[in-house]
């Protein structure tokens, strides 16, 4: 890559949109799941009796935190691709598009 | 017996001096399998059969090191979860809930957050900026040489710590079904791996994960379904009776004594939350496919069938502790209270059989078997790249090295760290398999991730403060983890409380010390080298971003 497609690139309004959109996003659901999880651990550090509380019969508290969080990372990460396979996915195409484009 | 013996193939006749051996040893392991071993020798001659078919079309080091490039996000995905989900996961995770009930249920948990970590912040660039391994990434506009010596020194520790703990897996797994010598049975697989993957590289490797994981995912769901049969599909019975049988009792719903010491929880947490994104033989994996959207399907894949496979660990797990703990049959000489047949790492195959009689332990075993031998082939494929493709291409040979020779090195690599393995294996036999890959997380989230990590998204990063940071997290995981009780009194022998690092898991201290290194040796890096680094993060982030010019780069 040539400092003038480099700086095409940038100046690009698309990949500005992209860049910007998708750090946001991510970072969002990074921190999401980074908050969730140590809070799961600090329970587990600070307060372990809260894990052994029943719920409903035996099924604990720590169960059912341990499964939602198994389950979360599974619903983000499809959140993310389901974003990404369509917004993120049509600007990097326009993106190469004007990019290599132009460049011929 | 002797149409099966000829059926078993080379198993068979290496299990034969079982029989000389078996009255002596009659105590402490069972009699042959034969069940077991024809599903054994079922999927060695099945995956045999891939490696010489892969073997066929391996021609490049694109064919070795990444499959050719052009594995599907679905595939990918199950072959993550395959180099993922190990013996430590299935067997050793079981072993913990066993044992300690709820503590095991947190490396569940802790083995999977990592990767919506990997989806949202690494996948993408990671493909569109490597070609063969992370140090390719890292490398990318640092110097090559210090940088590639640092990961593939990252790389070859990590692996060894994960290479000790499936080993001892194998080796106590099948001992316990061909009343084998343990020595012998690491040799099995030692011995097989090698042929995986010097003959059929990352083709074969891909595929022999691919079945695994897909047997795995199979059998943890039948023993769960039986399991859950046994109580009326009522979890709530399942754990009652569990709480009833333990000898502990209540106690096993709580996290348990080893992590009671909030240092430890916060520390075991980080090293298995960012240790995932470390690992080399999963970044590895990022590199078989063809573009970034297909590196965040794997991911998605991924993580769907790992959570899955974590959440039956739950059942799993209680399960083996009201059907093994109090059945005499499993136990040395028919007492309870007495160690398991066959060690420490085994109540999920002793759950098969009690729930599913001889043919469903045989059919588990062997899925365990798989399971090792494809975890084996996948780290020992990424220490080899490290040895051949970073080490010799790259450092020794500054890249004026031909395919066709970096290829070869790689195959003798896996030939030695055959040897080294078993080595290994039989030094570490009595540890605890999930422990070990705890320690190997340790390492990957203090030295792999920090560099990587920084490597991609800041631009601050110089090749000095990248090798300082990785050496020093490297060295700090490496020296604490010697120095914890888990290495310092359990293998070393020393006695209890001697230990000078108390703590199960060095991370909370090592991986902040690695990224604590990494900035401030870069920020005070005043060369001509460092302001042209930084210079160099521009072009690297828009390809990072878009992919721009990945096709040519894996061209030449």
């Amino acid at each position: 890559m040539d400092d003038k497609m480099l700086a095409r690139i940038e100046g690009d309004p698309n990949y500005r949109a992209l860049v910007k959109e998708r750090t946001a996003f991510g970072w969002t659901l990074a921190i999401i799941m980074l908050v969730l999880y140590y809070a799961y651990i600090a329970i587990v550090a600070f307060i372990p009796s809260v894990i052994a509380i029943k719920v409903t019969g035996t099924i604990t508290v720590g169960i059912f935190l341990g499964a939602g969080l198994i389950v979360l990372s599974i619903l983000l990460t499809g959140i993310y691709v389901a974003r990404a396979n369509s917004r993120y996915d049509d600007l990097t195409r326009a993106i190469v598009a004007s990019a290599t484009g132009v460049a011929k | 017996m002797s149409r099966a013996l000829r059926l078993a193939g080379p198993l068979g006749v290496l299990a034969s001096p079982a029989f000389a051996a078996g009255p002596i040893e009659a105590g402490t392991r069972q009699a042959v399998d034969w069940s077991a071993i024809l599903i054994f020798a079922g999927f060695v001659a099945l995956t045999l059969g891939i490696t010489y078919w892969a073997a066929r079309r391996t021609r490049t080091a694109k064919d070795f090191y990444a499959a050719g490039g052009g594995v599907g996000g679905f595939q990918n995905g199950l072959a993550i979860a395959g180099d993922y989900m190990s013996a430590a996961s299935f067997l050793g995770i079981s072993a913990l809930v066993y044992t300690g009930g709820y503590y095991g249920l947190i490396y569940s948990i802790g083995f999977l957050v990592g990767w919506p970590i990997i989806m949202f912040l690494m996948a993408e660039p990671l493909r569109n900026l490597g070609r063969f391994t992370f140090a390719d990434v890292a490398s990318y506009r640092l110097a090559a040489t210090p940088i590639r010596a640092m990961a593939a020194t990252g790389t070859l520790v990590t692996v060894a710590f994960y290479l000790i703990a499936q080993m001892v897996g194998a080796g106590q797994l099948i001992e316990l079904l061909f009343g084998l010598p343990y020595l012998w049975a690491v040799i099995i697989v030692g011995v097989l791996m090698v042929i995986y993957v010097t003959f059929g590289g990352m083709i074969a490797t891909t595929w022999v994960q691919l079945i695994k994981a897909a047997l795995l995912l199979g059998g943890s769901t039948l023993i769960s379904f039986l399991v859950l049969q046994k109580f009326g599909f009522d979890f709530n019975a399942l754990i009652a009776k569990a709480v009833e049988v333990h000898s502990k009792h209540e106690a096993i719903l709580l996290p348990g004594p080893q992590v009671a010491n909030p240092i430890n929880a916060f520390s075991l947490g980080m090293a298995l939350m960012f240790g995932t994104a470390g690992l080399p033989h999963i970044l590895m994996r990022f590199f078989t496919v063809s573009n970034a959207k297909e590196a965040r399907k794997s991911v998605f894949w991924a993580t769907t069938f790992i959570g899955y496979f974590y959440i039956l660990t739950f059942i799993i797990g209680f399960g083996a502790i009201v059907l093994v703990l109090t059945n005499p049959d499993y136990h040395v000489g028919g007492d309870v209270k007495a160690a398991l047949l066959g060690g420490g790492n085994m109540p999920a195959i002793h759950l098969a059989h009690a729930v599913g009689g001889n043919l469903m332990k045989g059919f588990i075993a062997a899925v365990a078997f798989a399971t090792i031998l494809a975890v084996v082939s996948g780290l020992t494929l990424s220490g080899a790249s490290a040895v051949s493709h970073d080490l010799y291409a790259s450092v020794i040979r500054r890249g004026k090295v031909d395919e066709g020779t970096e290829v070869r090195v790689s195959r003798i690599t896996t030939l030695v760290l055959g040897v080294v393995a078993i080595v290994l294996g039989v030094v570490f036999e009595k540890i605890n398999v999930a422990f070990m890959v705890g320690l190997a997380f340790a390492v990957a989230a203090s030295a792999n991730f920090p560099v990587l990590f920084l490597s991609m998204l800041w631009s601050g990063l110089t090749t000095r403060g990248a090798v300082i940071g990785g050496f020093v997290g490297l060295i700090s995981a490496l020296g604490l983890t010697i120095l914890s009780p888990g290495i310092w009194e359990a293998v070393l022998g020393y006695p209890k409380g001697s230990a000078w690092f108390p703590y199960v898991s060095p991370a909370l201290f090592t991986m902040p010390l690695a990224f604590l290194c990494c900035w401030v040796f870069s920020v005070t890096d005043k060369s001509a080298r460092a302001a042209k680094e930084r210079a160099a993060f521009e072009a690297q982030y828009v390809r990072s971003q878009t992919g721009i010019g990945i096709d040519a780069a894996a061209a030449h």
